[in-house]
C-alpha cells in the first residue's frame, strides 16, 4: 500500500448477507469500537453480529408524542375556555369528550417528527460528504453488496493487523479508504 | 441459533409460515435493482401517452379552479338544500382512495405480511397524491379560499379561535395529519431507494437531485437499526391515525342529525368503504404498471389475488352495512329513517343507488372465483367498477339525505353543472399527473424491502455454491466434479453452475446479470484440506496453505482479469462475458482462493458458514474413501 498521510480507515466487501454477518461476529469479537457494516437493505439481526445496542428512538417518540397530544389538549382547553369562551350548542366550555379527535391527531402528528426527525438527528442525516464515497466500490452498497468499514481512529487500528483480519473473515476485498 | 431452518428455495414453503417466495423467479439482488431502476431510465413510451391527457385534464381543473375562484361557488348546481354535494362527495372518495395505501404499508407492515413490499411504495404514493386531491375540494368549497386559515388555530387580529368542537375542525386536523405522515412515512421508505438510484445515477443532475434527498445514506447498520425502529413506530402511529381520519371524515355526517347520516355505524362502515375503495384504486394502477414495466416477477398474481380477497372482504362489510342500515331503519320504527332509506332505494336517486349497489356489492362477489382473482384483466375490469361504485356510494349518502330534508317544501333535485363534472374530472388529472410524475423519476417499488424479503437476505441462508444464485442446489445433488485442482481451502465443493439447476426458476434470457457465471468450473472438495478443519475460522485459514510462486501469478492475473469482465458487466449487465473471462475465472478458481475474491464477481467461489462447509468437507471425505 502506498503511503498516505490520511486515511480513514479500511473497507471490506463480502458477497453475501451470511459472509457479511459472520464477518461482523468477527469484528465484535476482536474488540473494535469505530465500525460499521453497510448494506443495501436492513440485514435481519446483524445488530446482534455487530453488538449494537437498541435504539433510543422509541423514547423520543414516546416523548414527542404525549407532548404533542398534551400541547393539543392544552390548546383546546385554553382556546374554548379563556381565548374565546362561547356556548356552543349548549355544550360547557370544556367540552372535553369533543377535544379527543384533535388531541389524538397532534399526538400522532408530533410522534411521527419524533420518529423520523429523531432518527436523522441519532444518524446525523443528512451527511451529504463522507469519507466512504472515496471508494469506487463502495457504491454497490445501494445494490447488491455488503461492507465492514473499520475507522483508524479506533483505538486498536493498526492498518496491516486489522486487514489481516478482514482478509481473514472472507472478505471479496479490502481496500484502503482515504479521509 | 434455533433450529430453524431456512427454506433454500423459493418453491419450499417456509417451515414456520408455509409459505413460498414472495419474489419470482430467483432474481438476484443486482436484478431487483435493475428491474425497477429501469422503470426510470428507460421509460416506457406509454408514460407519454398516460402523460399528456393527464396534463389535460389537470389544466380542465386548473381552469374550472380558476372560474370558481373569479365566480364563487354559485357555478355550482348547488341548491338550497342540497348545500354541499360535489366537493365532499369527490372529498370523501379521494380520501378513502388514500386509505388503501396507508393499509397496505402500515397495517400489513405490523401483521409481518410481506407481500406488500412489491406494492406499497406505489400504493404510499397513491395515498399522498389522493390526499392531496382531496385537500383541494374543502379549500375550493369555502368560497373563500383567502380565508381558509380561519380554521388553523393561528393567534389573529380577530382574537377568534376554531371551534373545536366541530367535526370539519376535526377533520382539518385529521386529514392534514394524515398527509403529513403519510408523507414522511413515505419519505423514510425511499431513502435508501434514493440512494441507489444516485449511485447508479449516470448524469450530474440526477446525482445531486437523488443525491440531496438520499441525505447522505450510506446503508450503516448503525443507521439501519434507527430507521427500521423509526419506521415501525411510523407504521405503529399511521395504523390507528388511518383508522381515525375515516371515521372522523364520517362524523362529518353522522354527528349530524339528519336521517341517513345520524347512526353509529358510519366509522367502520366509512372505514371498510375506504379501504375497498383504496384497493380497487391500487388495482386499477398497478396491473397496467406490471404488465408495462415487466414486473410480473415483482408484482406477482399472488400479489393481485391478496388485493383481490381484500377486496371482496371489505366490499362484504360495506354491503353488511348497507344491508344493516336498511334493517336499523325498519327497527328503529322511525319514520324519517324509514323513509330516508326507502326514498334511497326507491325515490329519485334509485338509478344512483343501484349502481352503487350493483359495483361495490354485486360484482366484487366475481372474487370468490378462483379464475376471475388471478385474472390480471378481470381484476382491472372489477376495479373500474369498485372506483365508480365507491363514488357513488358518496353521491348516494350526500344527496339522497339532504334533497328531501324536513321541510317538504324545500325539497328540490340535485344535478351537477358542466364545472361540477370538469372539478371532478379535472381532480383525476391532478392525481394521474402527481401519479405519472412519480413513476417517471421515484422507484415504484422499494427495493431496498423486496431485497429484504428474498430468501438469500436471510442471514442464515446457505448459497448453495453453484453460482447460480437460485437458491436450488441441496448437497446431495450436486454433481461433484473431480478434475486435477489441487487446491484447499475455502472453494468446499463442485461449482457446477447452472446446467444442473437449470429449471424453470431460471431468471429467463438475459436475467442473470453475472451472465459469466455460466460456466462450469471445477473444484472438488478436499477432505483433508487444512483449512476445512472444525475451526470456527473456515476460510480464514487459507493464507497458510501452501501455494506455489507461480500459481499466485496466475492467479493474480486471472483475478486482475475477472474484476475487469465485473467492472464491465456493472456497465452492461445483461451483456454476457466472453469466454475469455469465464475461462480466466476457471483458471484462478484452480489456481488460488484469493484469485477468486479478486474477481468479486465471479460467483463461483462461495464462502459458506462453516456449518455446511464443515459437513460438505465431511461428505467429501466420504466419497474419497
Amino acid at each position: 500500500m502506498a503511503k498516505r498521510t490520511k486515511t480513514y480507515g479500511l473497507l471490506a466487501e463480502y458477497e453475501t448477507p451470511a459472509a457479511l454477518y459472520r464477518a461482523c461476529e468477527k469484528v465484535r469479537d476482536a474488540g473494535y469500537a469505530a465500525w460499521d457494516a453497510h448494506t443495501p437493505f436492513p440485514v435481519h439481526g446483524l445488530e446482534r453480529a455487530m453488538g449494537l445496542r437498541p435504539s433510543i428512538v422509541p423514547y423520543i417518540v414516546a416523548v414527542m408524542g404525549f407532548t404533542g397530544a398534551g400541547l393539543g389538549f392544552l390548546l383546546q382547553y385554553w382556546s374554548s375556555t379563556e381565548a374565546y369562551a362561547l356556548i356552543i350548542s349548549a355544550k360547557p366550555y370544556n367540552s372535553y369528550p369533543a377535544f379527543v379527535p384533535v388531541t389524538f391527531e397532534l399526538g400522532i402528528l408530533l410522534g411521527s417528527f419524533g420518529a423520523v426527525f429523531g432518527m436523522f438527528g441519532i444518524n446525523r442525516l443528512p451527511q451529504l460528504y463522507h469519507s466512504l464515497f472515496n471508494s469506487k466500490r463502495f457504491y454497490r452498497f445501494s445494490d447488491d453488496r455488503f461492507f465492514i468499514s473499520i475507522e483508524a481512529r479506533d483505538a486498536k487500528y493498526d492498518p496491516e493487523r486489522t486487514r489481516k483480519l478482514l482478509e481473514a473473515t472472507g472478505a471479496a476485498s479490502v481496500e484502503e479508504v482515504e479521509d | 441459533m434455533s433450529h430453524y431452518v431456512q427454506p433454500q428455495h423459493e418453491h419450499d414453503p417456509d417451515p414456520l409460515e408455509g409459505r413460498t417466495a414472495l419474489v419470482q423467479g430467483g432474481l438476484s439482488f443486482h436484478e431487483i435493482t435493475e428491474k425497477v431502476a429501469r422503470v426510470i431510465e428507460h421509460p416506457h413510451r406509454n408514460w407519454w401517452l398516460a402523460f399528456v391527457p393527464s396534463v389535460a385534464l389537470l389544466g380542465v381543473f386548473v381552469i374550472s379552479i380558476a372560474w370558481l375562484f373569479w365566480e364563487g361557488v354559485g357555478i355550482w348546481g348547488h341548491n338550497n338544500p342540497v348545500m354541499w354535494a360535489w366537493p365532499i362527495i369527490t372529498f370523501v372518495f379521494w380520501v378513502g382512495i388514500g386509505h388503501a395505501g396507508t393499509l397496505i404499508s402500515a397495517i400489513l407492515f405490523l401483521f409481518r405480511q410481506k407481500w406488500r413490499t412489491s406494492i406499497n411504495r406505489g400504493a404510499e404514493a397513491m395515498t399522498i397524491f389522493a390526499v392531496i386531491c382531496a385537500l383541494m375540494f374543502p379549500t375550493i368549497h369555502v368560497g373563500r379560499v383567502w380565508a381558509l386559515y380561519w380554521a388553523l388555530p393561528i393567534p389573529n387580529q380577530m382574537q377568534m379561535w376554531p371551534n373545536f368542537r366541530s367535526p370539519l375542525l376535526w377533520d382539518v386536523f385529521a386529514v392534514s395529519t394524515y398527509f403529513t405522515v403519510s408523507l414522511l412515512f413515505w419519505y423514510v421508505g425511499l431513502i435508501p431507494d434514493l440512494a441507489t438510484m444516485r449511485d447508479r445515477a449516470k448524469t450530474r443532475i440526477r446525482q445531486v437531485a437523488y443525491g440531496i434527498f438520499a441525505l447522505g445514506w450510506r446503508g450503516s447498520h448503525r443507521h439501519w437499526v434507527n430507521y427500521e425502529s423509526a419506521y415501525l413506530l411510523l407504521a405503529a402511529m399511521a395504523t390507528p391515525l388511518v383508522l381515525s381520519v375515516h371515521s372522523i371524515v364520517s362524523f362529518d355526517f353522522a354527528v349530524s342529525q339528519l336521517p341517513g347520516w345520524h347512526t353509529t355505524i358510519f366509522p367502520p362502515y366509512f372505514v371498510a368503504g375506504a379501504i375497498f375503495s383504496g384497493f380497487g384504486m391500487v388495482l386499477t394502477l398497478m396491473i397496467p404498471l406490471r404488465k408495462w414495466f415487466g414486473l410480473e416477477q415483482i408484482i406477482t398474481i399472488k400479489h393481485l389475488e391478496n388485493m383481490a380477497k381484500i377486496i371482496l372482504l371489505t366490499g362484504s362489510m360495506v354491503g353488511y352495512a348497507y344491508g344493516l342500515e336498511f334493517f336499523i331503519a325498519w327497527y328503529s320504527g322511525n319514520p324519517l329513517e324509514t323513509f330516508a332509506f326507502f326514498n334511497r332505494a326507491f325515490g329519485d336517486y334509485s338509478w344512483a343507488y343501484w349502481i352503487m349497489m350493483s359495483c361495490n356489492v354485486i360484482t366484487p362477489q366475481l372474487i370468490w372465483f378462483k379464475g376471475v382473482r388471478r385474472s390480471p384483466t378481470a381484476l382491472f375490469v372489477l376495479s373500474i367498477f369498485v372506483n365508480i361504485g365507491m363514488w357513488f356510494e358518496r353521491f348516494v349518502i350526500v344527496v339522497t339525505s339532504l334533497h328531501h330534508d324536513f321541510l317538504p317544501s324545500s325539497w328540490d333535485y340535485f344535478s351537477p353543472t358542466a364545472w361540477d363534472w370538469a372539478t371532478l374530472v379535472g381532480s383525476f388529472g391532478l392525481f394521474f399527473t402527481l401519479f405519472l410524475l412519480f413513476l417517471r423519476y421515484l422507484p415504484l417499488i422499494a427495493i431496498t424491502e423486496v431485497k429484504a424479503v428474498t430468501l438469500r437476505a436471510n442471514p442464515h441462508y446457505v448459497d448453495p455454491g453453484d453460482g447460480d444464485d437460485d437458491g436450488h442446489g441441496h448437497s446431495h445433488d450436486r454433481v461433484a466434479a473431480p478434475t486435477s485442482a489441487k487446491l484447499s481451502g475455502p472453494i468446499e465443493r463442485a461449482g457446477v453452475v447452472d446446467s444442473v439447476h437449470d429449471d424453470d426458476d431460471d431468471p429467463g434470457p438475459g436475467g442473470d446479470s453475472r451472465g459469466g457465471a455460466k460456466v462450469v468450473v471445477k473444484a472438488p472438495p478436499k477432505a483433508d484440506s487444512p483449512a476445512n478443519g472444525d475451526d470456527d475460522d473456515g476460510p480464514t485459514k487459507v493464507d497458510r496453505s501452501p501455494i506455489s510462486s507461480e500459481a499466485l501469478l496466475v492467479a493474480s492475473e486471472a483475478a486482475a482479469a475477472a474484476r475487469k469482465a465485473a467492472d464491465n458487466r456493472l456497465d452492461a449487465a445483461k451483456k454476457p462475458a466472453d469466454d475469455g473471462d469465464a475461462a480466466a475465472k476457471a483458471d484462478a478458481n484452480e489456481a488460488v482462493p484469493e484469485a477468486g475474491k479478486g474477481g468479486e464477481d465471479s460467483k463461483q467461489f462461495k464462502f459458506s458458514p462453516p456449518k455446511l462447509s464443515d459437513q460438505d468437507a465431511g461428505e467429501g471425505g466420504t466419497d474419497k474413501e
